[in-house]
């Protein structure tokens, strides 16, 4: 689709275009300011135009904190290009600053030399002061680094929408899409999708959809009439992009469309329990609305209750899933605990958020993975699978599915805030081509093999599963529970043996997995100086860093894990073929312990804990330090 | 494999199992279990949909000793884990048995949820007013001044009733038996299966190590009748073992007052359905000393179940959008195409 630029008005000088290889841009504002929806025009229609897209949503946790102070600031960071970006990027091409607060918190991602848009009507003495400037930074030098463009977008908006009768108020609201409008002339968008939305979402209000589409038009034809930049950008479709249908895709939705995928190769209805908690709340959001797909979705009065439910249906013998942050995996534990006991195939889902406790709710972080691995009572290990990016969440949640099933487990799926909010393009898959779980219920005594000394709940296959025998099958009825179990009859056992015996083998059924889950594969050189080892949502940015470092000469390689328990079975062949090993992590060094333990590899780690995903600069230079020492 | 057929066959020892039964010797908890497996066959449910939950604690062991499906779970939670199993599969006769600290203590937040949502479920919580299984420490129900191992000066906490508790989360069928009133036992649990939403049974039960004894004045023969009474749906309120008196409300406050001197027809009359909780409410509160305590069903109202409006749901979806189809969805947004 190729973009429809609207006509130029008859006063308007032709533009002068410069081509860009990438852009990173960010609207940035209050959190009423609907900047989170523009974002997301704005990728959207990047990406029907063919760009490659990389976005970062960053808000508060509170609702409507202050208006105009920093507390309150909402971002939306868009990278788009024309080849195949895997970041949302580090500095800012362009920002979008509609009040002072939002200047200040944002200014510094900014490049120098980049292009700054103001609000200029926001900053007045209240606003200013609400952000702590003393004198406004439009009046001094002190933006002089950068591409200032003062809009007066309050008076240029109502004077735009003012005939479409609307209140002054209700005009105000409509200032983001005036911003858009700006940005989209600037980089040569088209107007269509935007408008096309504008249409469906405001069919029943017509003055509102009026007006938000006069705003968008007016940015768009201010920028050309006032020729508020000497050059615009053009950003060519990408074309290093396998072919096929895309679409746009964010980490909770991909979650969600591929549970409901598992289920039905699974021949089964999804059963979800959820209590409600950022950022994880959109998957039980999405699942609601898909009720035809046969889901059933349940809110608990609370985290246990959640997963309780879910262990109950997971014996009911529904693809039974519970979803929530860290926070709620701790009040989870002792159900999942259970789960290990009673070894039901139940999924449990973390998004990750920035902790301790409360923590930062909105921000990403992956610390909840020792929390995981270790969290809960006695010798209980539980498979552990993690997403790398959005659209990489319905790939791998089909493949905790198909452990949790195939090994009669719970199984825990790692997301977090930046893959969840993220959005991207993704291929559209085509069903019918995806591969089937096959579940396997016992419903015939004598043909099952289960015959002569009766149902045996606790008799293991050769992956060491036990049957999924469920309620409602006569001939099969039997007790489970959390209390140890006898080997094989299930009977609760108390022999100091038998307990032993049965630690081992619940231990030595994950470890088994190993053997059904791909070998670790390594980006660049197979062997060499330095490999990075990363998992989870920094698969992007650890990616990139990595590629950027090759090109500067160096022989880096990258191994991003997907599986963390158990690891690849050549994890540690690979580990063995590089020099320096270097586990970069958005914690102190979760996964570096867990090779460290396993391994005996002297690995390094790089941290950071801000709540931020990793910059491709600081870990290139971190990967620059590494190489030199 | 049952069916409906050869239901008529199945007895008692149908539900047993050989594992030993491992409570006290003399726990109430044995007469619940013999009780329930005479009135299982009676229920008109083949045996492989019936489903035993429970929690944690003396009463929890329940499961084990049945021959039906049972999960034996973790503290509290068996509310919340029979109504996803109940969700999953709304064909099962799920069964929750719980007691005063499993299903009142840690479990209070889920066994109020599962009663407000009116899941289609069976909660039999044996109430002995004591901790058992961690060897004698004050439950919810204890009585204030209760000396245990955990309260050697008394207790100071105010003891919970859970037919109020119950009531409150207005409960569509609440009723209260003993472990020793037997025949009154079955009619009740017979009555609790048969019923459609959530039925909550509270049995009280002798814990003959720990608290010997503490329901003597409500269950001992010879005192019985004059410390509890019997309700009957639109009968009056009537005991004693003469028969001799009544209870009356004064405003919202029952008394109670001899025949010789009220005509029956002033009493109380008891009305199992009354949508209201009020009347309900004020039966709950009915304990002695000073009052009698009510035995039978308290309430028995007709609501929809939880889990048959969830499929509802589900179904009403479909037949209004059709099944889904998965391709569709994946395209439910804009698409370009790289070619
Ligand atoms: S401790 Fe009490 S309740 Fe538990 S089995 Fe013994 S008598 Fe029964």
């Amino acid at each position: 689709m190729s973009a429809t630029t609207p006509q130029a008005s008859p006063d308007s000088k032709p533009s002068i275009f410069e081509e860009r290889d990438s852009v990173i841009v960010r609207f940035a504002g209050d959190s009423g300011d609907g900047m989170q929806l523009v974002g997301g025009q704005f990728t959207n229609t990047s990406a029907i135009f063919g760009n490659d897209v990389s976005t970062f949503p960053d808000f508060p946790a509170e609702i409507r904190a202050p208006a105009g102070t920093p507390a309150g600031v909402s971002g939306f960071q868009i990278h788009f290009s024309s080849h195949d970006i895997k970041t949302p990027g580090d500095d800012l091409d362009a920002l979008v600053a509609m009040n002072p607060a939002a200047l200040r918190q944002n200014l510094r991602s900014l490049r120098k030399g980049g292009i700054l848009i103001v609000n200029s009507d926001s900053f007045g003495k209240n606003d200013l002061r609400k952000a702590n400037y003393e004198v406004s930074p439009l009046d001094n030098d002190s933006l002089n680094e950068y591409k200032l463009v003062k809009v007066p977008m309050t008076t240029l908006n109502r004077d735009a929408v003012g005939q479409s009768g609307l209140s002054t108020r209700a005009a105000d609201r409509c200032r983001n899409f005036f911003a858009l409008g700006i940005l989209y002339w600037l980089y040569d968008r088209s107007l269509d999708p935007t408008i096309q939305w504008i249409d469906d979402k405001f069919a029943k209000i017509a003055d509102v959809a009026e007006a938000n589409k006069r705003a968008l038009k007016s940015g768009y034809y201010y920028g050309e009439t006032a020729e508020l930049l000497q050059s615009r950008y053009r950003i060519k479709p990408a074309t290093d992009i396998t072919p096929g249908v895309y679409r746009q895709i964010m980490g909770n939705q991909a979650v969600a469309y591929g549970l409901v995928t598992a289920a039905k190769l699974a021949g089964k209805d999804v059963f979800y329990a959820s209590y409600p908690i950022t950022p994880a709340s959109d998957i039980l959001h999405e699942l609601a609305k898909l009720k035809n797909f046969g889901v059933r979705t349940f809110q608990a009065e609370d985290e246990i209750a959640a997963v309780g439910a879910a262990v109950g249906a997971a014996f009911g013998g529904a693809v039974a899933v519970t979803g929530t942050s860290g926070p709620g995996i701790a009040l989870k534990s002792e159900a999942i605990g259970l789960a290990v006991m009673t070894e039901l195939p139940l999924l449990i889902i973390n998004v990750q958020r920035g902790g301790p406790s409360t923590g930062l709710p909105t921000k990403t972080e992956q610390a909840d993975l020792l929390q995981v691995m270790f969290g809960r009572n006695g010798e209980s290990p539980v498979p552990i699978v993690a997403a790398a990016y959005p659209s990489d969440c319905f790939t791998m949640i089909q493949e905790s599915l198909r452990i949790a099933i195939e090994y009669m487990t719970p199984v825990i799926f790692l997301s977090d805030a930046y893959i969840a909010n993220g959005a991207e393009p993704w291929r559209v898959p085509d069903f019918n081509t995806l591969p089937k779980i096959a579940v396997n219920h016992p419903k015939d005594a004598a043909s099952d093999g289960t015959g002569g000394d009766g149902f045996m709940p606790y008799r293991r296959n050769d992956k060491l599963a036990r049957p999924w025998a469920i309620p409602g099958t006569a001939g099969f009825e039997h007790r489970i529970g959390g209390l140890e179990k006898e080997n094989v009859t299930g009977n609760v056992s108390y022999d100091p043996v038998n307990h032993e015996r049965m630690v081992q083998t619940r231990q030595a059924k994950v470890d088994g997995i190993a053997n059904s889950i791909p070998e670790q594969v390594v980006e660049g050189p197979q062997s060499g100086d330095i490999l990075l080892v990363s998992w989870g949502g920094t698969y992007g940015a650890v990616s990139t860093a990595c590629a950027e470092a090759r090109a500067k000469g160096l022989s880096v390689a990258h191994a991003h894990l997907r599986y963390l328990n158990p690891f690849p079975k050549n994890l540690g062949d690979v580990l063995k073929r590089f020099k320096k090993v270097l586990v970069p992590e958005l914690n102190l060094g979760q996964l570096w312990l867990l090779l460290r333990g396993k391994y005996l590899v002297d690995a390094k780690k790089y941290n950071k804990v801000q709540g931020m995903p990793f910059l491709v600069t600081e870990l290139v230079a971190e990967i620059e330090k590494l190489a030199k020492e | 494999m049952s069916t409906n057929g050869s239901l008529n066959v199945l007895t008692a020892k149908d539900f047993a199992n050989d594992l030993d039964v491992r409570w006290c010797p003399g726990c109430g908890d044995y007469s619940i279990l013999a009780q329930m497996k005479k009135v299982l066959p009676e229920i008109g449910i083949s045996k492989e949909k019936i489903v035993f939950v429970s929690g944690i604690g003396c009463s929890s062991r329940f499961p084990y000793y049945l021959s039906t499906y049972g999960f034996h779970t973790i503290h509290g939670r068996a509310p919340a884990i029979a109504t996803g199993l109940k969700l999953a599969n709304p064909d099962l006769s799920v069964w929750v048995i719980t007691g005063d600290g499993d299903g009142l203590s840690i479990g209070g937040n889920h066994l109020m949820h599962a009663i407000r949502r009116n899941v289609n479920l069976n909660i039999i919580l044996f109430n002995n007013r004591i901790y058992g299984l961690t060897k004698g420490q004050y439950s919810p129900t204890s009585r204030v001044g209760h000396k245990t191992k955990s309260t050697p000066y008394g207790s100071l906490d105010r003891p919970i009733s859970p037919l109020t508790l119950a009531v409150a989360a207005e409960a569509t069928f609440v009723a209260r038996t003993a472990d020793r009133n037997v025949d009154h036992m079955q009619q009740v649990l017979k009555r609790a299966a048969m019923h459609k939403g959530v039925s909550f049974v509270e049995v009280y039960q002798d814990c003959v190590v720990f608290n010997k004894g503490a329901f003597d004045y409500s269950v001992d023969k010879g005192v019985r009748d004059e410390t509890t009474v019997h309700l009957e749906h639109g009968k009056p309120l009537i005991f004693g073992a003469k028969r001799d008196k009544g209870i009356r409300l004064r405003g919202h406050e029952p008394e109670v007052v001899n025949l010789s001197e009220v005509k029956e027809d002033d009493l109380l009359f008891h009305d199992e359905k009354c949508p209201d909780t009020v009347l309900a409410h004020i039966l709950s509160r009915m304990s002695q000393p000073g009052l009698p305590e009510p035995m039978g069903v308290l309430r028995d109202i007709e609501e929809p179940a939880y889990e048959e409006q969830v499929i509802g749901q589900v179904n009403d979806t479909i037949a209004r959008y059709g099944a889904g189809d998965l391709n569709k969805l994946y395209m439910s947004a804009d698409t370009w195409t790289v070619k």
